[in-house]
């Protein structure tokens, strides 16, 4: 199609993993099993121009993530520049490594919002996913100091089997601690927590029992808690929309600069990642391969080609219709028409008690213990 | 809906913007967007206009009277559309009352 990069929409999101390193060891971390080093991170300037950049392309929303981005010295500095960016700036943080002290200077610098990960409402559960005695003590403390500083709060927590059946008392802890939202999302089978998939999946009688809780605890905080929740796709029938399309609202910037559709897309082998250290992001965003490979309806093939929702979930997930069949283009085998459905089904009915692999940078570890 | 139900807003409320929500101008996507936490909502250009008024210091009936001196609409309509407008976004955080 001619003039197609003419007509890329602008996009709204960017996610900045400012770093891989983090202090925990959740075993279903987002972030790729093989990880970004340090030595290769990008500069406190070279962020602040990235930031501009997305701010001139039409991006409206920074998500600061990692890892965990307090092991950045030069955070306060990253937070100042985004806001003078004009970009809304949130933090993704674990908790740990943050003291009141610096979130107060990142407060200063015009922070918009904190979202601070929660493992569990049971502090030694909470402790074990994160493979960190003492975390869930330091995440409820920060948040009260975000509280008290005026900061909006959010509270994430990551569900899987080992806490499926605590969403009343997380949302419960959220609105003890002052949150104004939470976000009780299920997790993504991708990085490491791949390497977990049986061990994570709830069963069947779970999630349904999940989204009853929701619908009510929905109805009792309207208007004082805001619970956004993610449920699995491997249930449902209904795959989910890729970011709401892929390179249609949203991009990611690794640790060392390379711009990704979606931060697990560099498990789909042959698409070339550009980097900012090389390309304005705007050039990157619009005429990167990575981002053209399933950008629209173009590359579909049955049933998502002739299908009337493909404009609104664009055949799901690629990075998940790739790690079942083999294959990027296919339909993501989440919904309920892709052939290769049975392949989910069979997933999801194959929760299966084991040992984690726990997030680490060293060799594989394992802990037998059961969540 | 003009029956005034057990959530409709009072007049002497005082609306603003909730914590951590700012409202911008965006020439990439055409127009006044809302950001919220995590969220956020393109605006009309009457939802745009409502909420300028809203700045923590005019109470409702202050908001619907300048809109009725800009307006043509009857008060009474303008004084629906805003308390519907104020009570959707008050329900998502969006606004503070």
């Amino acid at each position: 199609m001619t003039g197609r990069a003419a007509t890329v929409p602008p996009p709204l999101g960017l996610l900045a993993e400012l770093t891989h390193r983090c202090p925990l060891g959740c075993p279903y971390c987002s972030n790729p099993v093989a990880l970004e080093h340090r030595a290769d991170e990008l500069d406190t300037a070279t962020w602040t121009r990235v930031f501009r950049e997305a701010a001139g392309l039409g991006v409206l929303q920074l998500h600061l993530s990692g890892g965990e981005p307090a092991l950045r010295r030069d955070l306060v500095e990253i937070v100042a520049a985004a806001r003078a960016a004009g970009l809304y700036t949130n933090l993704i943080t674990s908790a740990v490594g943050l003291d009141a002290r610096r979130l107060a200077a990142l407060a200063a610098a015009g922070l918009d919002h904190v979202q601070i990960s929660v493992q569990d409402s049971d502090r030694d559960a909470a402790d074990h996913v994160a493979r960190r005695p003492g975390a869930f003590a330091r995440k409820a403390a920060l948040a009260r100091e975000a509280v008290a500083l005026g900061l909006p709060l959010t509270l994430n927590c990551v569900i899987h089997r080992g806490n499926i059946g605590r969403i009343p008392e997380m949302v419960a802890l959220a609105a003890a601690l002052g949150a104004g939202r939470i976000e009780i999302a299920h997790v993504q089978y991708h990085g490491w927590a791949l390497a977990n998939r049986a061990a994570l999946m709830p069963r069947r009688g779970q999630v349904d029992a999940a989204e009853r809780e929701i619908a009510i605890l929905r109805d009792r905080h309207r208007g004082d808690l805001v619970i956004d929740a993610v449920m699995p796709d491997h249930f449902s029938g209904v795959p989910k929309p890729c970011l709401g399309g892929w390179g249609r609202r949203s991009l990611v910037v690794t640790p060392s600069g390379l711009v990704l559709p979606c931060h697990a897309a560099p498990t789909i082998p042959g698409l070339a990642f550009w980097s900012v250290r090389d390309h304005a992001l705007e050039s990157i965003w619009r005429e990167s391969p990575a981002f053209a490979a399933f950008r629209g309806t173009e590359w579909m093939r049955e049933p998502c080609a002739s299908c009337p929702k493909r404009e609104r979930d664009f055949g799901g997930c690629r990075c998940q219709a790739f790690a079942l069949t083999g294959d990027a283009r296919a339909t993501d085998p989440a919904c309920a028409l892709s052939p290769d459905h049975g392949l989910v089904a069979a997933l999801a009915a194959a929760a299966e008690d084991g040992p984690w692999r726990w997030r680490t940078d060293r060799p594989a570890t394992v802990d037998a213990r059961r969540s | 809906m003009t029956m005034p139900g057990p959530d409709s807003i009072v007049a002497d409320a005082v609306p603003r913007l909730a914590r951590g929500v700012r409202m911008v101008e965006s020439a990439a996507h055409g127009g006044r967007v809302l950001l919220a936490p995590e969220r956020l909502f393109k605006l009309d250009e009457v939802a745009a206009a409502v909420l300028d008024l809203c700045d923590g210091t005019r109470s409702v009936a202050a908001v619907v009277d300048d809109l009725a001196g800009r307006y043509t609409a009857p008060r009474d309509r303008i004084l629906a559309d805003v308390s519907a407008l104020l009570r959707s976004l008050a329900d998502k955080r969006l606004v503070e009352l």
